[in-house]
């Protein structure tokens, strides 16, 4: 016996070796990040964030005598007000640097709530099936038929302009979408052996869906939540936009927008500029969700 | 060889049934067999004979809610099982009852370190303080003969080959020190010579601990190899029961002995393999009589309409057929 033994440790020793070389740890290739998407969105939150201490002018202070200048490079334009004023002889771009928090702020709260209501629905749905299955994902069907824009302006009037009915407004809008999603992957994590043997361990129900089921799906979860922050910010603007949003002293870009358009032929930055911030943040982070998709598949990273 | 040693598990006249869209399928039709303190029973039949349905049936984690167990006992140390509550079943899972699983690729939790799925189930097993419990888990692996188990803790599934992670997969099977193991195919999935390993692997720790094991497989070789009594499967129910020696020898049930004519042998001339004819009956809609009547070289009338009682033939070794009843002279 001792000798099978002894073979088997050799055998095993050359099989530890020969396992390092065969998964030898992924190395980050530099070069490959995007950039582009990290530069904007790192530019994003620190504006976000230091917005009273870079904006050059208060957003709400009005000042008739200054309105409508053109942004500082174009004919008529002063270094002053660096992308011009709007009807009020408010400063564009302080309106735009407060304007990121108003998205950022409802992007992250919209994003949580949902988010997370949307996985928790997914990570039950998926692991108890059955009738609760059914009974979930036909809420979610339903909650999916509705017309984004239309029930979002049915929440703003019936709740009252603001911020928080905004974000409460979004979180209705898409925690379906991350329930359904979660959902599809628990059903193909839940089939795999490691969930049985959990269970022959004596694992609870709750215990394997709290520790075996949501980490594997944190994946997923991470990359359709990236991908959403775009479309909550664009869901946010349109609110906005159509006076649905946050009431009209704080600034937000869906609004200035809005505001520019009556102007859009004699003063086209009122909109352009906001509407290219939208653009660029919401491009950004799409950007960063695609390559946080493609980072997390190993089968992918390799490549 | 274990002959006298208590009996650990005794299982009677288990009954699991599936209720699908399709009907009733009786995965489980009346299973009976004891296994003894470090003893290791093999489970063989052909694939959808109800192999394991009954191995998740003994620690009733059959799939929801399809499977459902009817009738019978599960008698673990005397204690019946069926008749536990949910909590009181997790308490005897992993700590009484533990199971490996055919494949390892999927056995392992991706997302953790080998370390943290060790300790995972060292926690929800028995807390015996003392020792710490990452010096525990350092031990489970070393007594798998993984090599470097201090590294081998924070390597993740994927880093590791096949048999490395079925040795990981029998360190926490093992973990919460069972008194039962069931091994459903644990060495299907590896490749030959790692296979041996393993076998040997799981010989050396029921040596240790006296490990009473259920070993489900379709592999004679294995069966050989590893089993000291050996049960055979087929459409639900056990069709025959003996020391894995005079099985061989001398297989008394007609299914028996189809199955091991048609198991390639090394000597004698190159002919062709026999097999059994036809399929198993479906298990929605089973015969009354014999379910290997159809299939059968000596099928007669009362095969076709009587289920035949298990008749014991020699020291532990029984079978049911009404050809033995016919030729006492076996005995």
């Amino acid at each position: 016996m001792a000798r099978v033994e002894d073979r088997i440790d050799v055998e095993l020793a050359a099989a530890t070796a020969a396992d390092d070389a065969a998964h030898p740890r992924p190395r980050g290739d530099f070069a490959r990040l995007p950039w582009g998407s990290f530069v904007i969105i790192a530019v994003l939150i620190l504006v976000a964030v230091l917005a009273p201490l870079i904006a050059p002018h208060s957003p709400t202070e009005q000042s008739l005598p200054d309105k409508l200048l053109p942004p500082a490079w174009e004919a008529g334009g002063s270094t002053r007000h660096l992308l011009g004023t709007d009807v009020l002889g408010r400063d564009v771009l302080s309106r735009l640097l407060y304007g990121a928090r108003v998205s950022l702020i409802v992007a992250a709260v919209a994003l949580l709530a949902g988010g997370g209501i949307g996985l928790a629905v997914g990570i039950v749905s998926g692991y108890l099936g059955g009738r609760t299955d059914s009974f979930l994902m036909r809420t979610v069907d339903a909650t999916l038929t509705f017309p984004t824009i239309l029930i979002a302006l049915l929440l703003a009037v019936s709740l009252g302009p603001g911020l928080k009915t905004i974000a409460i407004a979004i979180t209705v809008l898409i925690w379906a979408r991350f329930a359904r999603v979660v959902r599809g992957e628990v059903l193909a994590v839940k089939t795999r052996d490691f969930v049985a043997l959990a269970r022959v361990h004596g694992c609870s129900h709750l215990r394997i869906m709290a520790v075996h089921i949501v980490p594997n799906v944190l994946n997923t979860f991470m990359v359709l939540l990236t991908l959403h922050i775009g479309f909550v910010i664009i869901i946010e603007a349109s609110l906005s936009f159509l006076g649905a949003g946050i009431p009209p002293p704080t600034p937000s870009w869906g609004q200035m927008v809005s505001d520019g358009r009556s102007h859009i032929a004699s003063a086209w930055w009122l909109s352009v500029v906001p509407g290219a911030a939208i653009m660029l943040v919401v491009l950004a982070f799409n950007l960063f969700g695609d390559w946080l998709r493609d980072w997390l598949d190993p089968r992918l990273r390799q490549v | 060889m274990a002959a006298g040693a208590p009996v650990v598990l005794e299982v009677r006249d288990l009954r699991a049934y599936l209720y699908t869209r399709w009907g009733v399928v009786r995965a489980v039709d009346g299973v009976s067999f004891a296994l003894r303190e470090g003893e290791t029973l093999g489970l063989v039949g052909e694939s959808g004979c109800g192999k394991t349905m009954t191995g998740l049936s003994l620690v009733r984690l059959l799939p929801e809610p399809a499977g459902r167990i009817v009738d019978g006992q599960v008698l673990l140390e005397g204690e019946d099982l069926l008749t536990k509550s949910e909590p009181e079943m997790r308490y005897v899972r992993g700590r009484r009852m533990s199971m490996i699983l055919q494949d390892p690729q999927t056995s392992l939790n991706p997302v953790f370190t080998i370390g943290d799925q060790i300790l995972e189930a060292l926690r929800q097993g028995r807390a015996d303080g003392g020792r710490s419990l990452v010096a525990r888990a350092e031990d489970a692996l070393r007594r798998v003969k993984v090599a470097a188990p201090e590294q081998r803790m924070r390597a993740y599934p994927h880093q590791m080959s096949g048999g490395m992670k079925q040795r990981v997969v029998g360190a926490i099977a093992v973990a919460g020190e069972p008194r039962v193991l069931i091994a459903d195919e644990p060495t299907t999935a590896l490749d030959v010579t790692i296979q041996l390993q393993y076998l040997a692997l799981l010989k050396e720790i029921q040596a240790r601990t006296r490990l009473a094991m259920l070993f489900i497989t379709h592999d004679f070789g294995i069966v050989a190899r590893m089993c000291d009594r050996v049960a055979v499967m087929y459409a639900g129910r056990i069709v025959e029961t003996g020391p894995t020696r005079a099985l061989f020898r001398a297989p008394r049930h007609p299914y028996t002995e189809a199955l091991m004519a048609s198991v390639p042998r090394m000597e004698g001339a190159v002919t062709r393999l026999p097999s059994i004819e036809g399929q198993p009956p479906p298990l929605h809609d089973l015969p009354t009589g014999c379910r290997f009547a159809d299939r059968c070289a000596y099928v007669d009338d009362r095969c076709r309409r009587e289920y035949p009682p298990t008749m014991a033939i020699g020291p532990a070794h029984e079978a049911a057929c009404w050809r033995i009843e016919r030729s006492p002279s076996s005995r």
